[in-house]
């Protein structure tokens, strides 16, 4: 009897290791039911790099496949199939990431965001100081409309265009085909309740209480991205109202951008600070490793812009608002310029992945 | 021997699926209940982590089962397998008690799904666990743990005190510490024998050490013999084990169910001499994989090879190793370790027997060959489109079929009659139900139907 098919696992790749994992899942299935990726592994035999970077994208990390594995270590088979898929992934966005000079440069390191934060709060502190109108209403008594559109106009459109160029390589990648509305709505379905965080079955996935099944982390990661698309939407609605139809700010709290951005706010708060004490619990060895500390800090700095937010209109009409409204576009404008290359990018590459499954689902 | 004061109402000797159904069944009762599993806790649930389904009579759409499954159809099937190697009276009562096991399984915490790809034809007779036989198997330690159930693990029994016919507790160790455990009542549900190496030789000769065992290496029947040895009434042959032919680079122990090879009723098989030696197409394989382990282990150092060209590389679900390729059939032989030239001749002689014909994958094509022997009766194309793949196949034990003599309600018996208050479940008394032979699923069904029945009287014995 040889061994010598198991290869040396300090020697491979981190594609070719996520390869030697999905073939043996490929002749096992048990996992078949929980989630996505498990039903795209045996539509095939063989699977290429692009392959896996689709499959590593599809998996949401629920870690059920994990916890029902009879392969795991220590196993000489030493399964871990969340894991590196997790490592897996981080290296497709690396790769992906445009200009590529900033590949990586937020995704692993929490300290690097936390610098970002701080030179986003310098920046907006300066501004704040140089670029003082000399009268405005609300925020623009502090930092003038231009001044605000000066800033976020180029850190909103650069993240976005670097990420559309970091997903166009990507859907070359996995062999991508043309978009049909069919797909997109297929995906946009499975992202708008995290089937793929339901287990199969609803019962949820298996993080911060092991092998048992919790739909926290699933709840918690909806109220994160619902949260932060009504603070999206607020924001966009604040657009509407300035330019189409000449309403300036401030607005009152039965207007749009408020009705929208307040429970917007409180959920993306709330639903940070959850995540945040789920990951705590988790096992690290599960995800990516290399990266956990990027995660957190992208967590807790999404929060800050929930709280930062819903503190600055707190304070209106005290002594407060200049320098809330200073750490809060900080926030903004740290997440904003940091966001190809921090965990951000996970949704895009996610729901890219999701649109790609349902083309080739059969 | 350190000694636990504490004198448990229920011990349950063994940790996989039916050392925790009895254990549940005894703690919703109100009893105390010990489990002592003998693997440390990441290989907890012995051959059970290995499983994927749960056979189950149904009258009517149940749960993930389509259709119906009579008793009298279960039962045939049952015969089919065994060849009346059975008791009918235990066989019936595991048979009609499984269509009340599964929704009380789902209560416990496990999750069904439909049938997995590629094994549709068991999509109306087996509901598969959502996630494979660890995540039952963790269901139930969950299940046990809210119910306030002692799970000792790396606790290895070595003897069951018995006197009269009557338990009074075991000798474990525990993580390598002796250790007494007291109890009124015993479960005995810690699998067979066929992970024990040198037993096996002994039933089957030196050429077992070089079987493969495809599940835990706990099972080594440690408390199966103790019981032997004091007379407790046995059933099942010794000398018989359920093996199949696996891939020949499995791991010795716990290869599980990725080891399995589906390729040969598509291919010629070869011994070490790369002579033929049995009809590949007899039947589809589902049918025969469970007589090739007999058939490989029959062979020179109980090894052989199957070979397939490239028309048959996809006609079969995809194995955990990829195959020996070559372009050449003597290259593909050099590679396995065989002679080329031999096998360049078997090859021929098999294609110059084949006939026309057209080749259906999945069902019996009647394409046989003319005039070989053994003759190849059914998918027999031959073997020409490089490149040529290769696989070593041995012999991989899956269980043994000695075990306990129980009455049903799972009491075991010994020299004097009825053990007052020992009882067996699971796979150490499986060979009373299936006596030769294997029925997807049905070691599953005898296990929790069997473990709930001695959890139950256990908890009656003790209340």
């Amino acid at each position: 009897m040889s061994l010598d098919t198991v290869p040396n696992l300090a020697t491979l790749g981190t594609t070719d290791e996520a390869r030697r994992q999905v073939e043996i899942c490929n002749a096992c299935r048990y996992c078949e039911g929980y989630c996505a990726v498990f039903p795209a592994i045996t539509m095939q035999r063989a699977f290429s790099d692009g392959d896996i970077t689709q499959l590593a994208n599809l998996c949401h990390n629920c870690r059920g496949c994990y916890y029902a594995c009879q392969y795991t270590a220590p196993h000489e088979f030493d399964l871990n199939l969340p894991g590196i898929l997790a490592e897996v992934r981080q290296e497709s966005w690396d790769r992906h990431a445009w200009p590529p000079a900033f590949a990586g440069a937020f995704q692993r390191k929490g300290t690097a965001i936390a610098l970002a934060l701080a030179a986003g709060l310098a920046l907006i502190f300066a501004a704040l100081t140089a670029l003082r109108p000399a009268s405005g209403e609300g925020f623009y008594a502090y930092l003038s409309h231009g001044g605000m559109v000066a800033i976020f106009l180029p850190a909103f459109v650069f993240p976005l265009l670097a990420i559309a160029i970091g997903l166009r390589g990507y859907w070359a990648e996995v062999g991508g085909q043309r978009l049909r509305l069919a797909d997109l709505r297929a995906a946009i379905a499975s992202a708008a309740d995290m089937r793929n965080l339901g287990g199969g079955q609803g019962q949820g996935c298996n993080f911060e209480e092991t092998d048992r099944f919790s739909n926290a982390r699933r709840w918690a990661h909806q109220a994160v991205m619902y949260g932060f698309l009504l603070c999206f939407a607020s924001t966009s609605s604040g657009t509407v109202m300035h330019y189409a139809l000449d309403m300036q700010a401030p607005y009152g709290l039965f207007s749009l951008p408020k009705l929208l951005g307040i429970p917007g706010g409180i959920l993306l708060t709330l639903g940070a600070g959850w995540l945040v004490s789920l990951k705590l619990r988790a096992d690290r060895g599960l995800g990516a490793v290399s990266a956990w500390g990027g995660e957190l800090a992208f967590v807790l700095l999404l929060g800050l812009t929930g709280l930062t937010g819903l503190l600055l209109y707190a304070a209106t009409g005290t002594a407060l608002v200049q320098p809330m409204l200073a750490i809060h576009l900080g926030a903004v404008l740290a997440f904003f310029l940091t966001a190809p290359y921090s965990k951000m990018v996970h949704g895009f590459y996610r729901l890219a992945a999701l649109i790609r499954n349902a083309q080739v689902r059969p | 021997m350190s000694s636990n004061d504490k004198l448990w109402d229920l011990v349950v000797v063994g940790g996989g699926n039916a050392a925790l159904c009895a254990a549940i069944e005894a703690a919703e009762t109100g009893a105390s209940v010990i489990v002592l599993e003998g693997a440390p806790k990441d290989y907890r649930g012995g051959n059970s982590r290995h499983t994927r389904n749960f056979r189950c009579m149904h009258g009517g759409p149940l749960s993930v089962l389509t259709d119906t499954y009579g008793e009298e159809e279960y039962y045939d099937d049952l015969l089919r397998v065994t060849k009346g190697q059975t008791d009918e009276g235990l066989a019936r009562l595991a048979i009609r008690s499984s269509e009340s096991c599964l929704p009380w399984m789902e209560k416990q915490g496990v999750r069904f799904q439909p049938s997995l790809s590629g094994t549709l034809s068991l999509s109306r007779t087996n509901a598969f666990f959502l996630g494979g036989g660890k995540a039952l198997v963790n269901a139930y330690y969950n299940r046990a743990a809210d119910l306030g159930i002692t799970v000792r693990y790396e606790a290895q029994v070595t003897h069951v005190d018995i006197a009269d016919g009557v338990f009074s507790g075991v000798d474990c160790t525990i993580a390598g510490e002796p250790v007494r455990i007291n109890g009124r009542a015993v479960v005995l549900a810690s699998g067979g024998f066929q992970a024990d190496l040198d037993w096996l030789a002994r039933a089957w000769g030196p050429a077992a050490k070089n079987f493969l065992i495809r599940g835990t290496p706990y099972n080594r029947g440690v408390v199966l013999k103790d019981m032997l040895d004091q007379g407790a009434e046995s059933v099942g042959d010794p000398t018989q084990c359920h093996a199949v032919a696996i891939d020949g680079r499995a791991p010795k122990y716990d290869g599980g169910i990725v080891t399995r090879l589906d390729c040969v009723p598509f291919s010629i098989v070869v011994n070490r001499h790369g002579d033929r030696f049995y009809d590949e197409g007899e039947d589809v394989w589902p049918k025969r994989y469970a007589i090739w382990g007999r058939l490989v282990a029959g062979q020179p150092d109980q090894v052989a090879y199957s070979v397939i060209d490239s028309k048959s590389i996809n006609a079969f679900m995809p194995s955990v190793f990829p195959p020996v390729k070559a372009d050449t059939i003597e290259g593909l032989g050099q590679l396995l370790g065989i002679s080329g030239t031999k096998l360049k001749e078997t090859v021929e002689a098999f294609n110059a027997a084949c006939r026309p014909g057209t080749f259906h994958g999945n069902e019996l094509d009647g394409l046989a060959t003319e005039g070989l022997s053994p003759a190849k009766t059914n998918w027999a194309r031959p073997i020409t489109d490089g490149p040529f793949y290769g696989y070593e196949l041995r012999p991989g034990v899956t269980f043994t079929y000695l075990g306990l003599k129980v009455d049903e309600t799972a009491r075991v018996t010994g020299q004097g009659g009825r053990m007052k208050n020992v009882w067996a479940a699971g796979e150490i008394m499986a060979g009373s139900i299936l006596g030769q032979g294997y029925l997807a699923g049905f070691g599953m069904t005898i296990g929790t139907v069997f473990g709930r029945i001695a959890g139950k009287e256990a908890a009656a014995h003790v209340a």
